[in-house]
């Protein structure tokens, strides 16, 4: 334990002639990116994808927000604001924040993180590319040229039988890009298991990938019941199948069982990758092992098995009953402890490290805070007295934002800008990049937190038409949403700037430690020159905490 | 034994073949064995959907889904249930064979498990085209044979038969076209090495549909059947 560990001779004397060569200048043709079997590469293609997604999901927030900034309703109509609110919901959730960090972080870095040379079906991850590209634009289209006015939770009977929009078009959209996930997740699973290098033990492993194998157990187990799900609304919709309709005998909650089993885990499909990035930048920072590596290491598996057993706070006003409602609220009381444990736990290796005040620190910082309010909130809504007040009303935006963009896309940025060094070999601009995630924070709660107090007063959701004694607030949300984007637009500049004329990044440019930081920046093809062998523990910094059991 | 004598009896389809990325093929081999037995997983959580619907509304109307499971015929289920058996006998043989290398004999398996599952598609066919003509396939609004005072819930049996059976009947599908997919190269001994890997994987594959029918025979055929109306 006495230095850091910088154990793989990078740059080997043996071949020097590979030492310019990375997976970047491989090979230049579209050819060769669009058929490539890379796990880096495909990971660059889902980075486009999402960054597409995003700006649009984005785009249809902006105009949502324009049309509150009055209580009348002046720039859309009903039928547009249903649509325009379904598109954002939809293209945010299943084509931006399941995917953002799995497959752009996690495709590039769980095979580098265990000291494996590829993901263990590398075409099954091109595939899983192309469907999830597909079923995206396929959506995409949809919902921009026909439009679905269902919100993104489609409801049955609504949906199944008197919605006049393309639900149908738009299920099929999500149902091709569920496979996706699925085979993200199975890939990662059997890589973790199977790939791992010599002396790579579960408990030397970074915590970035036990949390992105417990978010993979949710994709395969949950996936498929969202896919099943969208399947019977079809059998019911295409077929007159009585499934959910009640007129055809059939039962609308049953939906909303089946469909809060995959989507109250898919929360956990967000924020449990966000947790593991979280991890790795509060470790980096602040030079410190994580405090409690265990704790957190199982925290990651504890929320991945609770999270399937409290689908039905989403259900309290549902019809369903008193007692089942007691039930689910003590157990969404109860998976908020592993969370807490791990901000509490972040928060611990912050304190007794050396910390270094660089972008990704800062957005993981900005998590620590607005993921608090967020799981502090979701108690509110856990507690079945309080949730009956704001079931429906803008608290419940303002909670369920503060944890996916609050939680999940400032780890993302964080994560971005931590592995963007490795990612490209090139070096952003320091200060841009410091007053972006300033910005996007106080973007970011001048948007969301007057929308836990509309909610309190009882301001709906979902409707584009409101009291106008809940104008102020919804101004200072709009102005806020502005900020926002503006502040998202900014790394989009410089980190596209850097490509061309950012500083070469060296191989460890944050002094970190992790497999990741031993191979040159950009990585070769098959990432290391040769096989790395693990003689340390994680996050090993001179002077961190020492492990807690040596293996 | 029917394995033409000009043909080699030994084909390399039971050597490894080891991929780039993998450091030997004992890796590569349980990697993709586990990975398989994921992608199961993930099956059964999907027909674990179709499961719970079955149940809920069994649960909800139990005497008209008893009296409705009497229209579906037995005879046909069993003869079903019995082909379906022997064809993951013919499946394993067919594995064992690519495991010692013969490369023909695992071919002759795996046309005759793709046969037999094409009767029982045959089979179901018939009795689709059976309930049709019945006036029992509550789809597409046709009209509903049964007007007694249940006929609601008899629907919806029905219309989950037709969902459930039939999103079944899709795997067996995709399941002969797999094993399509390696039986015409393992005739023509093209299959090369890895390939009993692959007919070992399609053959988890099969086993797994088969199991689902399993499951679906008595749920739908048999429970509660004796049980008067
Ligand atoms: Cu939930």
């Amino acid at each position: 334990m006495s230095a850091a560990p910088e154990p793989s001779p990078a740059a080997s004397p043996a071949e020097p002639v590979h030492v310019s060569r990375n997976y970047l200048n491989a090979s230049y043709t579209v050819r060769s990116w669009l058929l490539t079997v890379d796990h880096k590469r495909i990971a660059i293609l889902y980075l486009l994808g999402v960054t597409l997604f995003f700006f649009l999901g984005g785009a249809a927030a902006v105009l949502f927000r324009l049309e509150l900034m009055t209580p009348q309703a002046d720039l859309v109509e009903s039928e547009t604001y249903n649509k325009l609110f379904t598109l954002h919901g939809i293209i945010m959730i299943f084509f931006f924040l399941v995917p953002a960090i799995p497959a752009v972080l996690g495709n590039f870095l769980v095979p580098i993180m265990i000291g494996a040379r590829d993901l263990a079906f590398p075409k099954l991850n091109l595939m899983s590319w192309y469907l999830f590209m597909i079923g995206g634009v396929f959506t995409l289209w949809v919902t921009v040229a026909g439009g679905v006015d269902t919100g993104w939770t489609f409801y049955t009977p609504y949906s199944s039988t008197y919605s006049n929009t393309y639900v149908m078009a738009t299920a099929v959209g999500i149902f091709i890009t569920g496979f996706s996930s699925i085979l993200t997740g199975l890939n990662f699973v059997v890589t973790v298991h199977k790939m791992r290098a010599p002396g790579m033990t579960w408990f030397r492993l970074p915590l970035f990938i036990w949390s992105h194998y417990a978010t993979s157990l949710i994709m395969i187990l949950g996936t498929p019941v969202l896919a099943i799900t969208i399947l019977l609304v079809a059998l019911e919709r295409g077929l007159g199948i009585g499934i959910f309709d009640p007129k055809l005998g059939g039962d609308p909650i049953l939906f909303q069982h089946l469909f809060w089993f995959y989507s109250h885990p898919a929360v956990y499909i967000m924020v449990l990758p966000a947790m593991g990035v979280q991890s790795e930048l509060v470790a980096a920072f602040s030079k410190n092992r994580v405090f409690g590596y265990r704790f957190v290491a199982y925290a990651s598996i504890a929320i991945a098995v609770l999270g399937f057993l409290v689908w039905g706070h989403h259900m309290f006003v549902s019809g369903q009953s008193l007692f089942a409602g007691m039930v689910f609220s003590i157990l969404s009381f109860l998976i908020a402890i592993p969370s807490a444990i791990k901000v509490f736990n972040w928060t611990a290796t912050l304190h007794r490290g050396t910390v270094a005040f660089d972008t990704p620190l800062l957005y993981a910082i900005g998590f620590i805070g607005l993921f608090t309010i967020g799981g502090l909130t979701g108690l509110f809504l856990a507690t079945m007295a309080v949730d009956v007040h704001v079931h429906d009303t803008y608290f419940v935006v303002a909670h369920f934002h503060y944890i996916m963009v609050g939680g999940t896309v400032m780890a993302y940025l964080g994560g971005i800008h931590y592995w963007w060094p490795k990612i490209t070999g090139r070096l952003y601009p320091e200060g841009w990049a410091r007053f972006s995630a300033v910005l996007v924070f106080v973007g970011f709660n001048l948007t969301f937190f007057p929308q836990f107090l509309l909610g309190y007063l009882g301001m709906p959701r979902r409707y584009h038409v409101y009291d106008a004694g809940f104008q102020v607030l919804n101004v200072m949300s709009s102005a806020g949403a502005s900020i926002l984007g503006v502040a998202y637009l900014f790394p989009m500049c410089y980190l596209l700037w850097s490509l061309k004329y950012g500083r070469s990044a060296p191989a460890n440019p944050w002094g970190a430690v992790g497999l990741e930081w031993t191979t040159p920046s950009p990585p070769p093809t098959y990432n290391f020159v040769e096989t790395p062998i693990v003689t340390w523990e994680a996050y090993e910094y001179p002077g961190s905490n020492p492990a807690e059991v040596a293996d | 034994m029917s394995t033409p004598a000009a043909t080699p009896l030994k084909s390399p389809i039971d050597r490894p073949a080891v991929a780039h990325h993998f450091d030997d093929w004992q890796q590569q081999y349980d990697a993709c064995v586990l990975g398989m037995w994921v992608f199961l997983v993930t099956e059964v959580m999907f027909f674990g959907g179709l499961f719970t619907a079955y149940m809920v509304y069994r649960s909800t109307y139990p005497h008209a889904f008893a009296a409705a499971s009497q229209s579906l015929d037995v005879l046909w289920g069993t003869v079903n249930t019995f082909i379906l058996l022997t064809s993951s006998l013919t499946m394993a043989l067919g594995v064992r064979a690519a495991h010692l290398g013969q490369s023909r004999r695992a071919a002759q398996f795996l046309g005759l498990t793709m046969l037999l599952g094409a009767a029982f598609l045959g089979v179901k066919f018939y009795e689709y085209a059976h309930k049709y003509h019945e006036g029992l396939a509550p789809l597409l609004g046709l009209p509903f044979a049964y007007a007694g005072p249940d006929a609601g819930a008899r629907k919806i049996f029905l219309g989950l038969y037709f969902g459930m059976t039939g999103v079944h009947a899709l795997h067996m599908i995709i399941g002969v076209v797999l094993l399509g997919c390696f039986a015409v190269p393992a005739w023509l001994n093209r299959l090369g090495p890895g390939g009993a890997l692959k007919i070992e994987i399609a053959g988890l594959y099969w086993h797994f549909v088969d199991l689902v029918w399993i499951v679906l025979f008595p749920l739908l055929y048999l429970i509660d059947r004796s049980a008067h109306v």
